[in-house]
């Protein structure tokens, strides 16, 4: 059994009068332990994706599972409850909280569990260590770069175990170099902790690193081995 | 729970439009303290006014000490009752009382008239109204046109000082002495013998008996013995409820008029706060799709941004509180409508006041926080974020 089961999804928009169709019967697997990368024009449902999978939208028809569990059916209390506890997600604008220190904002999902002040105080600093912050844990956002911002946001989303990680462009505003280091660490977090990865990029380095490549055009799925996306470059 | 020091930092990010709320919401808690503090302050001078252990005998079905008036035979029968406490020398501590109102010119404006009592009284009146304390001068001597004046008279009126004349009832009369009495009503009051008063005012008749009581408890023995007495048509009060229930009036009027005008300066101030409360959760909606992101409940966001609110609030409340501190103890004066008569008194802001004052600020922030809060709660995520 996939870890992500996508069966028959429908979904779509309305905007002012015009019905916008973004997925007309997706049907997806995606396994546990997979690094997967999701690519495709702008507009072509990647980020609308995610979404459903991680229950922050609904489908307009069909079902999402995660884990097992039927995310497509659960109540909007359910949902938060369940993001909580299997969901680290991460945006293309870092969207840290910029009042808070990088400790305070790693610290925010752990708030949530029943753990300790001490055990999130141990949780928070082996996160920050794995994205190699340990010592911009007093920083604010706007005293980190961007990289250091967005690592910050992946040690969030790392730091309560999540079942998946879902990426939405994470490296669209950084630097080439930047990007390298945020990506190089998503494949040590995917090989070396087993994190499920799904990230949608527009960056053929972010697919190459990644185990298998899903290209979305109009909401149909090409799947492509990773030897041809490579060549596509 | 989102940890309340992210809605605390968020304040102090925006300091301008943080200080115009809170001290929206400050100007309302600073008059609501102003002039509930005037109503005590009112409330205090008169309750002090009156003492447990006196009793005052009012003609019956009397209301005030005007419009009563009693003989001097009923002063004889009151001064020979076994309830009455007598003195060291023996003499029971009656004080038959004329009490009259008179106009007088105001110090700083001479064409203001304000009606000032003077009260006749006994020889023992100084020992009945143990709150009394003669401050400078000598007590007026019997049988001459003298007076000793309250200390809250002598700033506001001309000629109230020791040595000085004061002209009332066709006669000069000669300040002998300022007495206080622990900031009460009577200290608005000017005071002479009661003989001296009778023939130039109203004649031979008291308008009040006041005398103290041998044991304080017996009060109602008291009561019921002189008011089923056959010889006598009289009321008997105990001082201090006589002078409680002249304040009730007025006081429960300011306290009205504290509530009404607040309350109408409140809706300005809940305004602002719906105002800030708005702007800034539509400035951080992408946060709050964060919050809601990582799992946080819409009710923990409600609860989030009432908390940011009620905060503001509290500055505000703390900010009114200091404002109104100053007017603590400044003397003020009105017409006592119970009794027609000017009587000074002071503001009284007690810390009391001040924990309504904070609490009234944080209603006005939680009413204020509450529909954007409400808006925060219910922003879906993906629009939030988008
Ligand atoms: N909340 C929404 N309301 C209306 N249209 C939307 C909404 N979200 C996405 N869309 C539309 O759905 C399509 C897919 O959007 P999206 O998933 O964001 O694409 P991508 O992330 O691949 O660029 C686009 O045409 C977009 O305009
Ligand atoms: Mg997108």
């Amino acid at each position: 059994m996939a870890l992500v089961e996508i069966r028959d999804v429908y979904k779509s928009f309305q905007r002012d009068t015009q019905r916008i169709d973004v997925f007309t019967g997706l049907t997806l697997d995606i396994d546990a332990g997979s690094f997967t990368a999701l690519m495709g024009p702008s507009g072509s449902g990647k980020s609308t994706l995610l979404n459903l999978i991680a229950g922050l939208d609904k489908p307009t028809r069909g079902t999402v599972r995660v884990g097992g569990e039927a995310v497509s059916e659960m109540s909007a209390s359910q949902l938060a409850a369940w993001r909580a506890r299997h969901i680290g997600f991460v945006f293309q604008s870092f969207n840290l909280l910029p009042v808070l220190t990088a400790y305070q904002n790693v610290e925010l999902p752990l708030l949530l569990t029943r753990l300790s002040g001490k055990e999130r105080n141990e949780r928070v600093k082996i996160a920050l260590d794995v994205v190699g912050l340990a010592d911009r844990a007093d920083h604010y956002p706007r005293q980190l770069s961007g990289g250091q911002e967005q690592r910050t946001a992946i040690a969030r989303a790392i730091v309560a175990d999540p079942t998946v990680m879902l990426l939405d462009e994470p490296t669209g505003q950084l630097d080439a170099k930047s990007s390298q280091e945020v990506l190089a660490l998503l494949q040590r977090l995917n090989s070396e902790f087993t994190k499920t990865i799904i990230i949608v990029t527009h960056d053929a380095h972010a697919a190459e690193r990644a185990k298998m490549v899903l290209h979305l055009e109009k909401g149909d799925l090409i799947e492509k081995p990773r030897a041809t996306a490579a060549a596509m470059r | 729970m989102i940890p309340i020091v992210y809605n605390v930092r968020s304040v102090v990010r925006r300091p301008v439009s943080t200080a115009l709320t809170a001290l929206g919401v400050g100007l309302v808690v600073a008059v609501f303290i102003g002039m509930l503090a005037l109503a005590n302050g009112f409330r205090a001078a008169l309750a002090k006014t009156g003492s447990n252990t006196n009793a005052l005998v009012l003609r019956k079905g009397a209301d005030s000490e005007l419009s009563s008036g009693l003989g001097r035979d009923v002063a004889s029968i009151i001064a020979a009752d076994p309830h009455v406490a007598t003195g060291a020398d023996n003499r029971p501590l009656v004080s038959p009382e004329v009490y009259v109102l008179i106009p007088l010119a105001k110090a700083f404006d001479t064409t203001q008239i304000a009606n000032v009592v003077v009260r006749g009284v006994s020889d023992q009146a100084w020992q009945v109204r143990s709150n009394v304390k003669i401050t400078a001068g000598q007590r007026p001597t019997s049988g001459r046109p003298e007076v000793c004046v309250g200390s809250r008279l002598t700033k506001r009126f001309p000629h109230t000082g020791v040595g000085q004349t004061l002209h009332f009832a066709g006669r000069d009369w000669t300040v002998t002495c300022q007495f206080s009495a622990a900031g009460s009503a009577f200290e608005s009051e000017i005071w002479g013998e009661n003989e001296q008063f009778m023939p130039v005012f109203r004649g031979d008749v008291f308008q009040s008996i006041t005398f103290r009581l041998k044991d304080p408890a017996t009060f109602d023995d008291a009561q019921r013995a002189l008011q089923a007495d056959k010889r006598l048509t009289v009321d008997v009060h105990r001082e201090s409820e006589f002078y409680a229930q002249q304040s009730q009036l007025l006081g429960n009027i300011l306290s009205f008029l504290a509530i009404m005008i607040t309350g109408i300066m409140a809706v300005g101030a809940v305004f602002g706060a719906i105002n800030t409360m708005y702007a800034a959760i539509a400035s951080r909606a992408p946060e709050i799709g964060v919050l809601l992101t990582l799992g946080f409940r819409p009710w923990t966001v409600l609860v989030s941004f009432l908390a940011e609110s009620a905060f503001i609030a509290v500055i505000g409340g703390v900010l009114g509180g200091l404002f109104s501190l100053p007017l603590n103890g400044i003397v003020t004066s009105t017409t006592n409508w119970s009794s027609f008569s000017e009587i000074a008194f002071s503001f009284r802001v007690t810390p009391a006041l001040l924990l309504v004052g904070l609490i009234f600020a944080v209603v006005m922030g939680v009413v204020g926080g509450f529909f954007p809060a409400l808006r925060a709660a219910r922003l879906q995520v993906v629009q939030a974020l988008r």
